[in-house]
C-alpha cells in the first residue's frame, strides 16, 4: 500500500462530494472540574472522510473534550449531534455502540491481560465459549498492518515498551467498524516507522470515509495528514484553520496565544543556525 | 507497506519474530516453565511445594496421616468449606473482599433446615429458598456497592453480623436443628461414596477429555496457522494426568474412597474454570480486577460485574454451608463460625489467588483447601488443640500473602504485571 502524502482530494468537505456528510456536531460543550473550568463553550465538526486535528498546549481542555466525546465523563453543558441524530453519551459503552472508538491519551490498558486479551476486552468473540485462536490470528493481521513490532501476543501488557502498548492500543480502536476514530497523542511514543504507518493508518481511515479526530503536539505530523486544524486554548476554541492556508506559525501563535512567544523567539534565534523549522513542536512552547 | 524479511510460510504465525526463542516439544516447555518461575510467575508452585512439605511434616510426626482413612475424611471435610473459598475467588480477582461467608453459609443452613424440618417443605425447594436468599444478598452487597460505593469491606464486615444475626433469629431458642439420617442431604454429606469402578472411569474421562481436548486445539491452532504445543508434551501430560488419579483412586479405595460430594466440589472448579478462563464474563473479572477504569472505558459495564462476583461469592457460600449442614447432620447457631470464614477467605489466598485482583484461578480453592485440611487434620492427629491450629494457619496465610507480594514485585521487574 502505498501512502501519498495528502495532497488533499478530500480535503474539502464542502458537500461538493455527495457522500460527505456531517458525522459530529458538538455546540457549546462546557465541563468543569470543581473550580478549573476544563472546557467552556467549546464548538467542534467532523465530517466524514475528514481528519481534524486538535491542537493546545498542555492542559488546553484536548484530552478533556476526548473523554466528553468517548463516553467517560459527562458535560456540564453544551449539545452533541453524531450520525444526524442528537446524543448523550453517558458510558463507555454508549459512546462505543454508536461507532466511536478512542485511543486515550492513557492508553487505558489492562496491565494483566495479554495483548489479545486486551485487543478484544469488552467484545470477545463467542462469549459463552470464547474463539481464543480466532482473535489471535486477527491480532496478528492488525498488528502486523501498523508493522507493530510485538514478539508474541500472549505476553502480558506490562511486558512490552511503550510504544508497543501505543500499537496495541490503536490496534484496539481499529476493531469493529466506527464511524469515528479518536487518536489523543497516538504517536507520542513511537518509533518513525510506527508513526510512519499509523499516519499513513490515518490517511486510509480517511479514503475509507471515517472521520478521525486526531491530538498530535506534532505540527510537521499534523501538517502531513490533518484537513483542518481545531486550535484550544485555556479551554476555549481559538481559532480553526485548514491546513492548506495556515503557516506552523499563524497555529503556533493561536496556541499560544500571541504572535510574540517562545516558539517565534527561538525560531528567530534557530534560523539564524539553520534549524529546521518543521521540527519546533508546541511542546517547546510551553518551556 | 514496508516489507520486513518475510519469515518462511512454515513458521507459525506467533514465532515469526525473531526475537523470540522457540520453545518446542518437551525441554522447550520445561525452559518456558523455569523462566516463568523466575519471572515471577509462580503459578500452583508455592501451594504444591507447601502441600508437600506439610505432608511430609506430618507423616514423619504421625504415620497415620497419609493413611487413605485419613485422606479419605480429608477430602470430605475439604468440600464444604473449598465450595466456599471457590465463590471468594471470585471476589477477589475484581478486588474486593467478602468477609461474611461464613454467616451467609450459616444463614443458608439455617433457613433450609427451618423450612425443610419444621416447615415439611420438600427438601429441593427448602434447598432453592436458602440459595436463593443468598442470591438476593449477593444482589444488595452489588447494588450498595455500585450505588453508595461502600468499600466491599465495610459491607460485607456488616453483613458479617447482620446475617449471624439472622441466622440465630431463624434458629430461635432451639438453636440447632438436626437433619434426619435418612435425608438425602447427610446420606450426600456423609455416606455417599462413588463406586469403586465408577472412579476408575472418571480418571479415565479426565485423563482422555485433557488429551482429546489437547489435540482439538492444537489442530485448529496449527490449521490456523499459530504454534502449537507438540503430540508429545499433551500425550506426556495427560498420561501423567491419567497415572496421577489412578494411583489417588487406588490408594483412597483401600478405604471408603472418594465422595460424591468431593466430586461435586471439583466439578464446581472445573465448571468455574471454563467460566473464569474461557467466557467474556471471566474475562470482564481479570479485566475489573487489573485496570477497573480501563475495563469500563472498553465498554465492559463493570456494575454488573461486580454484582455478578458478589453474587457468584454468595451462592457457592450458601452451597458450601448446606454441604457442612450434611456433613454434620444439622444447622445450628455456630453454623458456618469459628474459623469458616477465614479458612475460606485463607484457602483462596495460599491457592494463590492475588488480594491486589486481577490474578487467580479456581484451582487455587482446590489446592488451598487441601492446605488449610491438611493443617488442621494434621494437628488434631497430634492432639494439639485449635489453640495452635490457629497460629499455623495464620502463618502459612502469612507466607502465602508474602509470597504473593513478593511474586509481584518480581513480576513487575520481569515486566510480567
Ligand atoms: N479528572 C480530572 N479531575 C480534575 N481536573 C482534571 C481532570 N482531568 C483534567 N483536568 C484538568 O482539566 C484541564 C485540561 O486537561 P486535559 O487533560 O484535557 O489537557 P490536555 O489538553 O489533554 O493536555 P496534554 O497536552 O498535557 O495532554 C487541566 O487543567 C487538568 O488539570
Ligand atoms: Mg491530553
Amino acid at each position: 500500500m502505498n501512502a501519498s502524502p495528502a495532497t488533499d482530494t478530500a480535503a474539502a468537505p464542502d458537500g461538493a462530494h455527495p457522500n460527505i456528510h456531517t458525522v459530529l456536531s458538538m455546540r457549546g460543550i462546557s465541563k468543569s472540574f470543581g473550580a478549573v473550568a476544563a472546557l467552556t463553550d467549546i464548538d467542534l465538526d467532523v465530517s466524514s472522510s475528514e481528519v481534524v486535528a486538535i491542537v493546545g498546549d498542555n492542559g488546553a481542555g484536548k484530552s478533556t473534550l476526548v473523554k466528553v466525546l468517548s463516553g467517560v465523563h459527562a458535560p456540564d453543558s453544551g449539545t452533541i449531534d453524531f450520525g444526524g441524530e442528537r446524543v448523550t453519551l453517558p458510558t463507555p459503552m454508549a459512546a462505543l455502540e454508536r461507532g466511536i472508538a478512542t485511543v486515550f491519551q492513557d492508553l487505558a490498558l489492562c496491565d494483566n491481560l495479554d495483548v489479545v486479551q486486551n485487543l478484544f476486552l469488552g467484545r470477545e468473540r463467542g462469549p459463552f465459549r470464547l474463539d481464543e485462536v480466532g482473535m489471535e490470528v486477527r491480532a496478528w493481521e492488525l498488528l502486523r498492518q501498523l508493522s507493530a513490532k510485538i514478539p508474541s501476543v500472549r505476553i502480558p501488557i506490562a511486558s512490552l515498551s511503550g510504544g508497543q502498548r501505543q500499537t496495541v492500543a490503536i490496534a484496539r480502536s481499529l476493531l469493529g467498524d466506527p464511524k469515528l476514530i479518536i487518536l489523543d497523542e497516538p504517536t507520542a511514543a513511537l518509533g518513525v516507522a510506527q508513526t510512519a504507518e499509523v499516519l499513513n493508518l490515518v490517511e486510509r481511515l480517511r479514503e475509507r470515509g471515517h472521520g478521525v479526530i486526531l491530538i498530535s503536539h506534532n505540527m510537521e505530523d499534523v501538517k502531513a495528514v490533518a484537513d483542518r486544524v481545531v486550535v484550544l486554548r485555556l479551554g476555549r476554541n481559538n481559532g480553526e484553520f485548514r491546513v492548506g492556508d495556515v503557516s506552523t506559525e499563524e497555529i503556533i501563535s493561536a496556541i499560544t496565544g500571541a504572535t510574540d512567544n517562545a516558539v517565534t523567539r527561538r525560531r528567530s534565534r534557530g534560523d539564524a543556525a539553520s534549524q529546521t523549522p518543521d521540527a519546533i513542536t508546541t511542546e517547546e512552547a510551553a518551556r | 507497506m514496508t516489507t520486513t524479511t518475510t519469515p518462511s510460510p512454515s513458521t507459525p504465525t506467533d514465532l515469526q519474530d525473531e526475537r523470540l526463542r522457540a520453545d518446542t516439544g518437551v525441554g522447550g516447555a520445561i525452559r518456558a516453565g523455569i523462566d516463568r518461575i523466575r519471572g515471577g510467575d509462580l503459578g500452583f508452585l508455592p501451594v504444591i511445594a507447601g502441600l508437600a512439605i506439610i505432608w511430609t511434616i506430618f507423616q514423619i510426626l504421625n504415620p497415620y496421616f497419609l493413611s487413605s482413612g485419613n485422606l479419605t475424611n480429608l477430602l470430605m471435610e475439604s468440600a464444604p468449606v473449598g465450595v466456599i473459598a471457590l465463590g471468594i475467588v471470585f471476589v477477589l480477582l475484581i478486588g474486593e473482599i467478602d468477609l461474611s461467608v461464613g454467616s451467609v453459609s450459616g444463614l443458608a443452613a439455617a433457613i433450609m433446615a427451618i423450612n425443610f424440618i419444621d416447615n415439611r417443605w420438600p427438601l429441593p425447594l427448602a434447598i432453592a429458598a436458602a440459595v436463593g436468599i443468598a442470591v438476593v444478598i449477593g444482589f444488595a452487597y452489588g447494588f450498595i456497592y455500585n450505588r453508595i460505593g461502600v468499600p466491599s469491606f465495610v459491607i460485607t464486615l456488616a453483613g458479617l453480623l447482620g446475617f449471624l444475626g439472622l441466622q440465630l433469629f431463624v434458629l430461635g431458642p432451639k438453636g440447632t436443628i438436626n437433619l434426619p439420617f435418612d435425608s438425602p442431604l447427610v446420606y450426600f454429606g456423609q455416606l455417599a461414596f462413588v463406586p469403586q469402578w465408577l472412579a476408575y472411569a472418571l480418571a479415565v474421562l479426565a485423563a482422555a477429555a485433557l488429551l482429546v481436548g489437547g489435540m482439538l486445539r492444537a489442530r485448529v491452532r496449527r490449521n490456523a496457522g499459530l504454534s502449537a504445543p507438540a503430540l508429545s508434551l499433551i500425550l506426556i501430560r495427560a498420561g501423567l494426568l491419567a497415572v496421577l488419579l489412578a494411583f489417588a483412586v487406588w490408594y483412597l479405595y483401600q478405604a471408603r474412597g472418594v465422595g460424591w460430594m468431593v466430586v461435586f466440589f471439583v466439578a464446581l472448579v472445573l465448571l468455574a474454570n471454563y467460566a473464569l478462563t474461557r467466557t467474556s464474563w471471566g474475562r470482564s473479572l481479570f479485566a475489573v480486577g487489573g485496570n477497573r477504569e480501563a475495563a469500563r472505558r472498553s465498554g465492559i459495564r463493570i456494575t454488573a460485574v461486580y454484582t455478578s462476583a458478589f453474587i457468584a461469592c454468595t451462592t457457592l457460600a450458601a452451597v458450601g454451608g448446606l454441604l457442612a449442614a450434611g456433613r454434620l447432620a444439622s444447622a445450628a447457631q455456630s453454623s458456618g463460625g469459628g474459623d469458616v470464614n477465614l479458612n475460606a477467605i485463607a484457602a483462596a489466598v495460599i491457592g494463590g489467588t492475588s488480594l491486589f485482583g486481577g490474578r487467580g484461578s479456581a484451582f487455587a480453592a482446590l489446592l488451598g483447601i487441601l492446605v488449610i485440611q491438611s493443617i488442621s487434620s494434621g494437628l488434631t492427629l497430634l492432639n494439639l488443640d485449635s489453640s495452635i491450629r490457629y497460629m499455623v494457619t495464620g502463618a502459612v496465610v502469612l507466607i502465602a500473602v508474602a509470597l504473593d507480594a513478593v511474586a509481584r514485585r518480581s513480576r513487575s521487574s520481569h515486566g510480567r504485571a
